[in-house]
This record gives structure tokens, sequence and C-alpha cells, in this order.
């Protein structure tokens, strides 16, 4: 089932920018210009694209908080504007740079709150919230109020408070961003487990592409208000080119590095005892087993194609 | 484009609980901040003494000792109760709003299953339940410890002044609402609070009765503008300036101004949305 349809979808800001000493000109930029987008129930989909690439708009009108200049917008069967006091009973949302919590309220209090914004039955509220203490860790610091909480304890909460009315889909922006290892970890380790469950469908847009490789099968790039590629990280990979390499470490150096068909040489060390290939067609076992019948091998590895890179080259392009 | 309209639903009872849980939530959030409560009456208290000194001076310069009308007991008490109203009616409550709209954090009130409006008002509600028993009783206890104040005469005198004080709190809430939504437009809406400040603390009653004003501008705050609603008409009622069947029909005056600027309150909220842009990615 399609939770989120979206076709043509765009939208227009209009900036006024200096035209003269006394004179301003309004100009109009297309911050989302003609997105498509299916998402199906229980999906967990990477949404990303540089800054000001229209990300936080999209989701902004996906939620109901922004009109759409055009285009055709549902989530969950509904239009989001129009509907966004119903909608909101039925998504989640958490900005890695805001707070839905009351920041002078203990935690446990903007939770007791929220039950009643989402009319929320007090045994389904008590069943998720023990669900939610029990995997975040919540406990430990659910008496105190928001404003003293770490950022790392904080984003548990924020996580806790958009998923404690059940919603269908959630929304997150960003809830990567600031947070040491440990905590990226354990909220990681959260969203996959909300992803394994499998009834929460996820839109997830961050710039940490690691939350992207842990976590998300499809991908969504965004560029310019446009989607630039919109399927498997694998897919990305394809389309951009990106090689395996494979590094070997020599106990003598060759008067010339070993050629193989499919496999290119893409550096080699000033004392000619480390060679890096770069493979295309030929495989990571052809190139050793040729290698291994010319030269002595000391070391091998294998180092798989970075995202960030793959990525990068996707932003400039 | 599809026309604006601003309803006023009737709420069910969980609705009504949930308000209710958002005006507790306000009211222990204002309990937390003991010591700014101290310091905010304890200012209060000493501008209530220089307010109640230069009145009284009017007053004893006055023909017959009564300034507009007002005799020195009722003058006094009117400075007084105009001290408590200012913290319980909130004429100069920070931006808070404005604020949120200009940092973008107002996206997390329109991500929630309420109307962003009777949300903030449960919410004031809720901060008026924790003022009205310390910013309002408190300085009238100082001003009748240090000054002859005035006492009711009539009992139906009591309930008339508390719904005033609440009337005033909603009309006032509204009319900061609408301050604050100007945000919306100008993002920097100091323009605006600035001069809601100056027009509400001199045009309110909180300065001096309007009376001293002249009779047809008095005349004319009371017809057009809901300011005189705020702290004048609360005033009024307690130091029993008029008779009761006056005083309980500018009562009706107030509930008919807070219908009518949280109609508008909520009809420049829906505007807002409709081309409202979240500041920040």
């Amino acid at each position: 089932m399609t939770v989120i349809d979206v076709r043509g979808l765009r939208k227009d800001f209009t900036v006024r920018v200096k035209a003269g000493r006394f004179r301003r000109e309004a100009r109009t930029v297309a911050a989302v210009d003609g997105v498509d987008l299916a998402v199906e129930a229980g999906e967990m989909l990477g949404y990303i694209g540089p800054n000001g690439a229209g990300k936080s708009t999209t989701l902004k009108m996906l939620t109901g908080v922004l009109y759409p200049s055009a285009g055709h917008v549902r989530v969950c069967g509904l239009e989001p504007v129009p509907r966004r006091t119903r909608l909101a009973r039925r998504i989640g949302v958490v900005f890695g740079q805001r707070s839905q919590l009351w920041w002078d309220l203990p935690l446990r209090e903007s939770f007791e709150l929220l039950r009643h914004v989402y009319r929320v039955p007090a045994t389904d509220h008590r069943t998720r919230l023990k669900w939610y203490r029990d995997l975040l860790d919540l406990d430990a610091f659910a008496d105190l109020p928001v404003r003293q909480l770490s950022l790392g304890q904080r984003m548990r909460g924020e996580l806790t408070a958009a998923l404690l009315h059940g919603p269908e889909v959630l929304f997150l922006d960003e809830p990567t961003i600031g947070l040491d290892v440990v905590s990226k970890q354990a909220v990681r380790g959260f969203l996959a487990d909300l992803r394994d469950a499998g009834d929460t469908t996820v839109v997830l847009t961050t710039h940490d592409l690691a939350d992207i490789e842990r976590l998300c099968r499809r991908l969504v790039v965004i560029d310019h208000g446009r989607v630039v590629h919109d399927g498997t990280l694998e897919r990305l990979h394809e389309r951009y080119g990106s090689r395996r390499r494979v590094v070997v470490d020599l106990d003598e150096p060759l008067a010339t590095p070993v050629d193989l068909p499919g496999a290119t040489v893409e550096s080699v060390s000033a004392d000619g005892l480390r060679i890096s290939y770069a493979l295309d067609s030929a495989t990571a076992g052809a190139l050793v087993a040729r290698l291994a019948a010319v030269a002595s091998l000391r070391d091998i590895s294998v180092v798989e194609p970075d995202i960030e890179d793959v990525v990068a080259r996707l932003y400039r392009a | 484009m599809r026309p604006v309209t601003a309803t006023v639903a009737r709420p069910d009872m969980t609705t009504l609980r949930m308000y209710a849980a958002v005006a507790a939530a306000e009211f222990r959030r204002y309990a937390t901040y003991r010591q700014a409560m101290v310091a905010a009456m304890f200012t209060n208290s000493v501008f209530g003494f220089l307010r109640c000194f230069v009145l009284l001076a009017v007053a004893g310069g006055a023909a017959g000792g009564a300034a507009a009308g007002y005799p020195r007991d009722r003058l006094a008490t009117y400075v007084w109760i105009g001290q408590g109203l200012l913290g319980t009616v909130n004429i100069w409550s920070p931006p808070e709003l404005a604020e949120r709209i200009r940092t973008g954090d107002v996206v997390a009130d329109l991500l929630r299953p309420v109307n962003p409006v009777m949300a903030y008002l449960a919410a004031d509600l809720g901060r008026f339940g924790y003022a009205a028993v310390t910013r309002l009783v408190i300085p009238i206890a100082v001003g009748a410890v240090a000054f002859d104040l005035y006492a009711p005469a009539h009992p139906v005198t009591y309930p008339l002044f508390v719904g005033s004080v609440l009337c005033a709190t909603v009309v006032c809430f509204a009319c900061r609402y609408l301050v604050n939504a100007t945000a919306y437009w100008l993002l920097d809406s100091r323009g605006p609070q600035i001069g809601w400040v100056a027009v509400s603390s001199a045009l309110s009653g909180m300065a001096f009765p309007l009376a001293f004003l002249p009779a047809p501008l008095t005349t004319a705050l009371y017809l057009a503008t809901p300011l005189p609603y705020l702290i004048q008409v609360p005033a009024d009622v307690l130091v029993e300036r008029h008779p009761p069947a006056t005083m309980a029909a500018m009562v009706a005056g107030q509930v008919a101004w807070a219908a009518v600027m949280l109609a508008a309150a909520r009809l420049v909220q829906r505007r807002a949305e409709r081309r409202v842009v979240i500041q920040g990615g």
C-alpha cells in the first residue's frame, strides 16, 4: 500500500534581490521542482541532498505545514495542508534542530501531556511508553526538565514523543545531528528495530550518510529541487561508477605493475611495495590469483566503495 | 483561493480534558520559577507605592479630595488592583510566539493535532491560574497593609470581579496573539510589540484611570477598542464605581470582546498558515 504519494510537487518562493541603488526585484526560486515519490507502507526511505536542495521544504509540505505551489500530495490518503490536524494524529515528526517537548517540564510530564494532545488511550500509552523506556533507556533522565537534558538524551525523548501516539509514518529530519558516537549508535539501533518491526513507514533526511547506509535500502537524492536518484544504494554505486578497490602489499617491488583486464592500477607507492587497483569488471579473486602467480604477497585488503565519495560526486554533478 | 473563515467548533469532553492538561502543565511550568515570581511581585509592589503616592497627590489637590470621581480609598484600591492585574492579565508578556515564529520553532505547534490559538489560550489560562494566586493576591495584600483600601459593599461584586479578571485575561491573550502573529509577515515583530506596550499601558487604565481623559475619548475607547476591558473594567468592578447592573453590563462587554478578539486571532492564524514559511531548514 502506498502511504506517501507525491506527483509533480513544487514549491516556489519569491525572493527580493537588489537591482539598483533603491530598487529591489522580485525573483521566483523553485525550492522543490517537480518531485515524484511513492513510499510503501513499512518502508524506510533515505531522503538526502546538499544544503538548500529542498529536503526540508519537501518534508514541510508532506507534514502539512507548508502549502505546495503545485502538484499532488497524499500522506496516509490525506491532503496534508487542509487535513493537517487529522494528519498530525497519524504521523510523527522529529526535527533534529527543534524540540516538540516542553522545555521547563520533566520529560515524563511531556509524554503525559502528549497523551492528552494526541488523545491516546491510557493503556496504549502505558504499553508504548514502557516499550520505549526500555528500548531507549529513558528512566535515567525521565524526571529531569527537558532543558537539563544532553542532546543525546533529548533526542531519545524526541523520538519517543514522536512515536507515542503510534503514527503510521515517521518523518525524521536530521535526527543524529550533533550527537556523539554512542548516542548516534543508540538512535540508529532504535531506528533499525523500528524498521525491522515493519509497521511504521519512515522518511529519514540526514547529512550523515552512515545513517543511510545502516538503515535504508532505498535512497532518494534531491538536488536543486529535483530527484536525481531514486533506488537502492547498490544502484547508486553502479550508476555513478563506484568501484571496489584492492590494495596489495608486496615483499619485493615489481618491474611493472601486473595488468588484468577489468582492473585498473590506481596508484603505486614510491617504494613500489603497495599497489592499489580499482575493479571494473574483474573480481578481487581473479586479481589476487593473477598477482600471486608473479609476486610474493604480504597483505591484501578489499576496500568497499565509499558512499560519501559517490554522493559528493553526485552533488557536484 | 478558498475563503478563509474562523469557526468555533463545539469542544467535546476529550478536547476539554486535553486543554485542561495543557493548562495544568503551564501552571506547573510557572510554578518552577519561584524566584522570578518573587522578583516580579517585589517590583510590582515598589511601583505600586510610587503610583499610589502620585495618584493620591492628585486626589489631594482635587476638589473634595476625589480625582475624576474616585475618592482616596477607591483610588488607592484601583492602583493596587492594577498592580496585581498587570501580571495576571499579563499585558507585558514576553513575545514567546513571535520568537517561535522567527526561529521556526512554531513548526512544533503546527504539527500537533490541536488548534494553535486554543492551545496557546489553554496554556495562558494555566499561567493565569498560577498568577491569580500569587501576582494578583499578594500586591493587593501589600497595598492593604500600607494604605486604607476600599472593601466592596455588594456581595455580587466578588463573583463579578473574578469573571471580569478571567475575561480580561482572555481579551488580553487574544490581543497579544494578534501582535505576536505579525511575525508571520514581518519576522521581526519588535515594532508592533513596542506599539502594543505603549498603547496598552496608556489606554487600558494601567497608568491612570481612563476617567482622567476627556469624556469623548474615553467613550471612543470603550466602544471601539478592547483596551479598557483589560484593566479599567475589572478594577472599576472591584471599587464599585458603578451600580452592579452597570458593572454586569461591562463584564458582558468583556465577554463580547473576548469572542471578537479570539475569532480574529483564529482568522489571522489561518491566514498565516496559508502563507507561512517555517524559517530554517
